[in-house]
Parts: structure tokens; C-alpha cells; sequence
């Protein structure tokens, strides 16, 4: 069974997400905040962590940064291109919102713990859209830019197509959708173009 | 290593870093500073060294205003003291009748601003005769005094002791001397007054907001959640709910891109309240991009207005999604459902939905509409139209 560790401060929710996956993850433990869940996932060694953006002593991104060999599942209301790039950005492998079906998100905490990607069509949205407004020439092509498999993979997934059904309609394998998925988080991770920032915090702003 | 002050700072926040991590009055690391610049320039060195080393201030957590002790005020004197002695030893220096007039002219600052602990001076107090306490009573008085006194006293010193600068031969140097003297007794006041007034209008504008946050909840969740409470219907809960959590979203994060009104985005959103209202549906629309509206592309938001109206109606599905996105010369739009689906030839001609009001309207304004369906599969409508050149 996969060990599932849940780091969120709304008591409601939290345990709304026990009854649901109780029976099919091992939940190994939880946290309300920042601190707690820095020093309660190492000792809980769970496979994935679902984390909550906002939590009352700081941000999720703090948590993702403080233990990068935890696999993170990002989860939120919140829906803002700032806390969806930046968590991203931190080193989450995922981000989902709250109002996702239950069975949706168990499917998305097995691809996080099989090492893949997990991009909401919203979060696809983003990153076709950060990715097409960067004007300044890509310093490193790698890297910098999307390849056209890549934007056509996300288009779908901003469609609201499935991973399977991606594959259908690309002639690929699902192996194959998840590959560019985790190319496109890579960049998304690696690339240094400020621009990017830059892009999540106007977002916010305008 | 310590942080940079973000609430306590002249210039960089050093010296207000340095006071909140040693929980010493950030005055009397100010005026460390400066009286081991006068000591061949060493205070200015340590102050460029420290800005280097410190890490930038922690924003979110700003830490207490620190208060000083009598104790650790004595402690940073001897300090200080024992530091210049030695730095004169070496032979790092600018002369004995620089330095230690300019000591007396920072000790005198320091018996004016510091604050002290509050704690403290209590306990001190009680056990003096009556009459300390009451001169105690009218204390920051006698504490500018005294400040005073001894500031003079160093600018006496200062000036005496360099006798080549006769007083009276060098009037500059002599108001100079006093200008300084009056700067050192009133200017921390006057900054800490500045630093007064200014976190008093922050403190004015957070209430603002927090009035204004208050209005807007009061106005539209709080009735809602009223409206919710009288409502047995559970589709008019689930669309009430809807509406609210829509409304707050945009009032939190606001639109995408300033101007939005008249914008492609404005238009489909209003679109999607309406037949999410009407039709107790849920529609995600994702959008990259945007544009303003013109003929085309308001016969393209008609289409998808249409499409959502079909998939809330026929599809049976739970909601609807939409994905629409603006490239410099062209706008695609994509709006699925996963409900049952159907076949063309099965849906009778004389039902203009499809035909008309999305392929006709598309066609009479230069767009292609395609609508891929299946009985089981669910349903996508794509639309395609071209950006007129004007814009």
C-alpha cells in the first residue's frame, strides 16, 4: 500500500481526504503546519505527500524545499498562477485543485509515487501561457523552450483529456504522454528565466 | 549570522539586525559604529563587513523592538571602552582630542535615546528615596539633561583641546561644533518621530482593508451562506455555492490581465455564470491568453455559449469544461464534456442548436466549427476563428 502523509491545517477537509483514500492508502500521518510537517514527514517516511499551499505559518514551497526527497502532490483552492508556478518551481511533482473527485486524486497520488507528473488542466493552462510570453531569446534552448510535442501534449491536458485518452488521439504510448509531461516539469523546475516569476507575480497583481 | 532588519533601519538595517539579535536598543549599535569610525575608520569597515554577512530581513516575522538594560548598557560602555584602548594601541587613531570628546558626544546620545527596560527601572526605583522617584516620574526630562550636558561637555572638549583651532580665530569649526552637538541631542528624536508617523499610516491603510475586506464578505458570502441556510433544494445550494465561490475567486485574485472589460475573457466568464445559473452545471474554462472582442470573436463566444447550454442540457455529464486559447493571429476554443455523447445522424434536423447557432454562426463570420461526438465517449466542440487584422 502506498504510505500517504497529509499536511494540511482545515480540519474538514483533512478528514473528508481520510474517509475517502483511507481504505486504499496507508495514511501514515499529518500536520497542520509548516514546522509540523518539516518534522514529522522524515520520521513518518511516507511515498507521497499531499500538501496544502497555504498552511497558518507559512507557505507550502517552504516545505517542498525543505525536504527535496519527499515526493509532493500539491493541493489547494486557490487556483492563482503565483502559488501554482511557485510550489511547482519549489519541487512539487504535482498540483491538483481541492474540488478534484476523489478517485481523480487517488490516481494522481499513484502516478506521484510512480515518479510521473501530475498537471491539473488549469496548471497546464499556466504553463502554455508563461511559456508563450517569454519574449527575451531562450539562453539555453534545452531548457528555455517547449518542444511542439510538448505544447500539444498540454493543450490536451488543458482540454481536460486524460492520459490515456492523450495517447489515443497522439497515436502514442501512455509511457510517452508521461515522458513529455515530466520533460515540461523539468523545464519548468530547471529553467532560470526570472521571466517566469516574473510572469506568476503579474498575474497576481493585475 | 544575524538578519537585516526590515522594520528597524537608518540605512541598510545592520545596526536594528544586530540590536534584535543581541536584544540590546539598535541606538547603541548605531553609535558603536560610529564612534569606531572615528577610531581610523574601523567602525566603518565592521559596518560594510556586517551588511555583508547578514542575510536579508525576515519580512513576515518581525521580532520585538528590544529594550537595554542598565546592566547591558554598562557592559557595552566597558566594551567599547576596552576596544578603543586597544585600537589607540595599535595606532589606529585620530588623535586624542578627537576620539574621546567624540565618546562623551555618543555617550551623551546614547543617556538621551536609548530605551530602556521598563522592568528594570522599576525595580531600581523602589528601592530609592522618595525623591529620586518623583525626579524619576518627570524622567525623560532629566534624561535629555543629562544627555545634553555630557554632548556639550564633548564639543567643550573638542574644541579646547585642539587649540590650533582657536575659538575665536575659527568661527566655522566653532558652529559646526554646535551644529553637530544640536544634531546628535534632537535627531533621533526626529527620525523616531518620522518612523512614528509612518507606521501610523500603515496601521490606518491595514484597517482600511480590513473594513473593506469586511463590507465585501458581508455583502455577498454572508448572504449567501443565509440564502444557502433557507434553501432545501440541493441543486440550488450546489448552484448557489457555485455562484459565490465564483465571485469570491474574482474578487481575491482578479481578472488575468488589467482591462479586462470587453476582453474575450470578460465575455466568456459572464457566459459561463449564466448557464452555470440557469442550468445548475459546473464549467472550468481554462484560457491562454486573451483579446479584445470583435465580431468574430463574439460569435465564437455565442458558440460556446451554445455548447455549454447543450452539454448541461443532453450530456448528463457533472460539468463542463473549456479550453480557449489566443495565438497572434488566431483563436481556438475547445469545450468538452465526458457524458454520454450521441451521433449525428440521431439528432432530428429540425433541432437548430448545432447547425445553426454554433456551425452557421461560426461559418457566416470566416470560423470552422467541428463537434466530435460518440454515443459513450462525451463530447468536444472545436472552434476556430482568425483575429481581424485591425487589432
Amino acid at each position: 500500500m502506498i504510505r500517504v502523509f497529509l499536511v494540511e491545517d482545515h480540519e474538514l477537509f483533512a478528514s473528508g481526504v481520510r474517509n475517502e483514500l483511507g481504505q486504499e492508502f496507508a495514511l501514515v500521518g499529518h500536520a497542520a503546519s509548516v514546522a509540523e510537517a518539516v518534522a514529522e514527514i522524515p520520521k513518518a517516511n511516507p511515498d507521497v505527500v499531499l500538501l496544502d499551499v497555504h498552511l497558518p505559518d507559512g507557505n507550502g514551497p517552504e516545505v517542498v524545499e525543505a525536504l527535496p526527497d519527499v515526493r509532493f502532490l500539491a493541493l489547494s483552492v486557490s487556483d492563482a498562477a503565483e502559488d501554482v508556478i511557485t510550489v511547482i518551481r519549489a519541487g512539487a511533482r504535482g498540483y491538483v485543485t481541492k474540488s478534484i473527485s476523489s478517485p481523480e486524486l487517488a490516481n494522481a497520488i499513484r502516478r506521484v509515487h510512480e515518479g510521473d507528473a501530475v498537471f491539473s488542466p488549469r496548471l497546464a493552462g499556466f504553463v502554455l501561457d508563461a511559456f508563450a510570453g517569454l519574449t527575451a531569446p531562450a539562453i539555453d534552448p534545452e531548457l528555455d523552450q517547449l518542444t511542439p510535442r510538448e505544447k500539444e501534449v498540454l493543450r490536451y491536458i488543458a482540454r481536460g483529456y486524460a492520459y490515456k485518452e492523450i495517447a489515443r488521439e497522439l497515436h502514442i504510448s501512455v509511457k510517452t504522454v508521461e515522458s513529455h509531461v515530466g520533460g515540461v516539469l523539468r523545464k519548468l523546475q530547471l529553467t532560470n528565466r526570472y521571466e517566469l516569476s516574473r510572469w506568476a507575480s503579474e498575474r497576481k497583481l493585475a | 549570522m544575524f538578519r537585516r532588519s526590515a522594520t528597524d533601519r537608518v540605512l541598510t538595517g545592520v545596526a536594528g539586525g544586530i540590536g534584535e539579535r543581541l536584544e540590546i536598543d539598535p541606538v547603541v549599535v548605531r553609535l558603536g559604529f560610529v564612534i569606531l569610525t572615528f577610531a581610523g575608520g574601523v567602525g566603518l569597515l565592521l559596518y560594510v563587513a556586517a551588511a555583508l554577512v547578514s542575510r536579508r530581513p525576515d519580512l513576515d516575522n518581525p521580532p520585538p523592538p528590544p529594550k537595554t538594560s542598565t546592566r547591558q548598557a554598562v557592559a557595552i560602555a566597558l566594551v567599547l571602552t576596552g576596544v578603543l584602548l586597544a585600537l589607540r594601541g595599535v595606532g589606529l587613531w585620530l588623535g586624542d582630542g578627537v576620539v574621546w570628546p567624540a565618546a562623551l558626544v555618543v555617550l551623551g546620545s546614547a543617556v538621551i535615546w536609548t530605551r530602556g527596560d521598563e522592568a528594570t527601572r522599576a525595580r531600581w526605583l523602589a528601592r530609592m528615596p522618595g525623591w529620586i522617584q518623583d525626579e524619576a516620574e518627570s524622567h525623560p526630562r532629566t534624561r535629555t539633561l543629562v544627555g545634553a550636558l555630557v554632548i556639550a561637555l564633548g564639543a567643550w572638549a573638542f574644541l579646547s583641546s585642539n587649540p590650533p583651532l582657536d575659538l575665536f580665530d575659527n568661527t566655522p569649526l566653532a558652529v559646526g561644533t554646535v551644529l553637530v552637538g544640536t544634531a546628535v541631542i534632537a535627531g533621533p528624536g526626529v527620525w523616531r518621530l518620522i518612523r512614528q508617523v509612518s507606521d501610523e499610516r500603515r496601521e490606518r491603510i491595514r484597517q482600511e482593508e480590513r473594513a473593506e475586506m469586511a463590507a465585501h464578505l458581508h455583502d455577498s458570502v454572508l448572504q449567501t451562506l443565509a440564502l444557502i441556510q433557507r434553501t432545501e433544494d440541493p441543486s440550488e445550494m450546489v448552484a448557489l455555492a457555485r455562484g459565490q465561490e465564483r465571485e469570491l475567486r474574482t474578487w481575491l485574485y482578479g481578472k488575468t490581465k488589467p482591462g479586462a472589460e470587453g476582453s474575450l475573457s470578460a465575455a466568456l466568464d459572464a457566459v459561463a455564470v449564466e448557464v452555470e445559473r440557469a442550468h445548475r452545471t459546473r464549467i472550468e474554462i481554462v484560457m491562454v491568453g486573451d483579446c479584445p472582442l470583435d465580431d468574430g470573436i463574439r460569435a465564437l463566444v455565442h458558440a460556446c455559449r451554445e455548447a455549454f447550454v447543450n452539454a448541461a442540457r443532453h450530456s448528463g455529464a457533472r460539468g463542463v469544461s473549456a479550453y480557449v486559447e489566443v495565438e497572434d493571429d488566431l483563436v481556438t476554443a475547445y469545450v468538452r464534456d465526458q457524458g454520454i455523447g450521441f451521433s449525428r445522424s440521431t439528432v432530428s434536423s429540425d433541432r437548430h442548436g448545432i447547425a445553426e447557432s454554433i456551425e452557421g454562426r461560426m461559418e457566416r463570420n470566416g470560423g470552422v466549427a467541428v463537434i466530435e461526438s460518440s454515443p459513450g465517449r462525451g463530447t468536444e466542440v472545436r472552434l476556430r476563428i482568425a483575429r481581424s487584422r485591425a487589432t
